[in-house]
């Protein structure tokens, strides 16, 4: 979809579509967590509009190798056009380096309900001694880490040994 | 451009490209376990190290092609350079060997990558400082892991003990490149934006020491070292993982998925 050049321009003094901007880049859902969006991560770092009324979107990867960049980068793009944004430029920016205190509250909350872990908030500094990991279904502290890779870059495996289900957490970082 | 400023980019271009390259090229053998690890958990551990790396490697070959005045970019530097002009430690390249050769080769190289990137991200030069920042801990992780499986096997069964020190022997020699510094490395610590790796050894030495300690390993005499992959001098199978790795390049140049 296309707008005319003159809406594009006219959107850069109004603070309203800056919001809108922002609200579009937010609600892309991860493509390898679904349940959480990436404004729930915490890697859109920015959005603005310059006097062009070109929308620029800066974001971070989690791991410096994460596979799902590209496709989230493809994403905004598309969400952003679809939603009126003519002109947008998407910006990857490795510093500051993100880390899992910025995943919100709200993103904690939907990776607990979908059954994996949420990091705990201290990830920034690194812990020798592991705190045990509770787990989403049954409730149970009596878990055991599988493997400290998982089915994602930013993810670990773990089994519960009293209802004996397998989880994922999200690694604190 | 003056003389000095165009030096200080010619070395910049070479540093990136070294530290690049050792990333890439050990991401590329660590892909080779791709379904053939030990367990499926190793499989996966293994396959996700590689992914890190070659994030690290992408970001400093694009860097290097920046550096360079942008006629090549991260792919040409990848898939385009020949065996001479890749500037990774002989380390890297070596094969994987059996499950302890590929641990010996990642506790060698994490510790040091850990340490280096621990003082890079001090450096003044802002992307390489954003590079080191994102890695510092991914190269932690890559350590532990590799921390963890040492000490599994060294103090474990008298055959796992066995090929572990295996191991260690073998790999020894390909050490010592890994604190070579040349005016590359010396010219650009001087102006604070690279980090002298000569300065990292007593460092790196006290950790394996420590960890094989617990490994019930020993650290084998020094008999001779290897040293030619930041001149581009590198071991004889190097030129194998290159053409696997740049064949399907080559073959369909410019194609994408």
């Amino acid at each position: 979809m296309t707008v005319p050049a003159s809406t594009a321009v006219s959107a850069a003094s109004d603070p309203t579509a800056v919001e809108r901007a922002r609200a579009v880049s937010s609600a892309v859902a991860d493509p390898e967590l679904p349940v959480v969006t990436i404004g729930d991560l915490g890697i859109v770092r920015a959005v603005d509009i310059d006097v062009q009324g070109c929308v620029h979107v800066v974001l971070t990867p989690t791991y410096s190798g994460c596979p799902a960049t590209a496709v989230i980068r493809h994403d905004v793009l598309s969400a952003l056009q679809d939603a009126g944004f003519d002109h947008v430029e998407v910006r990857t920016a490795l510093a500051p380096a993100w880390t899992t205190d910025w995943i919100t509250d709200a993103g904690r909350r939907k990776l607990a309900e979908h059954g994996i872990v949420p990091p705990s908030t201290v990830s920034s500094q690194r812990v020798d001694v592991a705190l045990a990991m509770r787990c989403p279904r049954c409730g149970s502290f009596d878990t055991k880490l599988v493997s400290r890779f998982g089915s994602t870059a930013c993810q670990a495996m773990y089994r519960c040994t009293s209802c004996l289900e397998p989880f994922d957490a999200v690694k604190p970082y | 451009m003056s003389e000095a400023t165009e030096s200080t980019a010619a070395a910049l271009f070479t540093y990136a490209l070294r530290l690049g390259d050792d990333a890439l090229v050990l991401s590329q053998r660590l892909s080779e376990w791709a379904s053939r690890a030990p367990e499926i958990e190793e499989d996966i551990a293994l396959t996700n190290i590689a992914l890190d790396l070659l994030g690290q490697a992408r970001a400093l070959l694009d860097y290097a092609a920046v550096v360079e005045g942008g006629t090549r970019d991260e792919d040409d530097l990848a898939y385009l350079r020949t065996e001479r002009e890749f500037r990774n430690v002989h380390l890297v390249e070596q094969e994987n060997g059996d499950f302890a050769h590929t641990i010996a080769r990642q506790l060698f190289f994490s510790t040091y990558q850990l340490f280096l990137y621990e003082e890079l991200i001090s450096s003044t030069d802002e992307l390489l400082a954003g590079v080191a920042a994102k890695a510092v801990k991914e190269a932690a992780y890559h350590h532990d892991h590799a921390a963890l499986w040492t000490v599994r096997l060294g103090d474990g069964t008298d055959d796992s003990r066995r090929r572990m020190q295996a191991a260690v022997d073998r790999l020894w020699p390909f050490t010592a490149e890994l604190f070579d510094a040349d005016d590359v490395e010396t010219g650009l610590a001087a102006q604070g934006i690279a980090v002298d790796p000569a300065t990292l050894r007593p460092r790196w030495v006290r950790a394996i020491s420590d960890t094989f300690a617990t490994a019930t390993l020993v650290i084998p005499p020094t008999v001779w070292t290897s040293h030619g992959g930041r001149r581009g001098v590198h071991t004889e199978c190097f030129g194998y993982l290159l053409a696997e790795m740049q064949y399907l390049h080559r073959l369909h140049p410019g194609t994408s998925w």
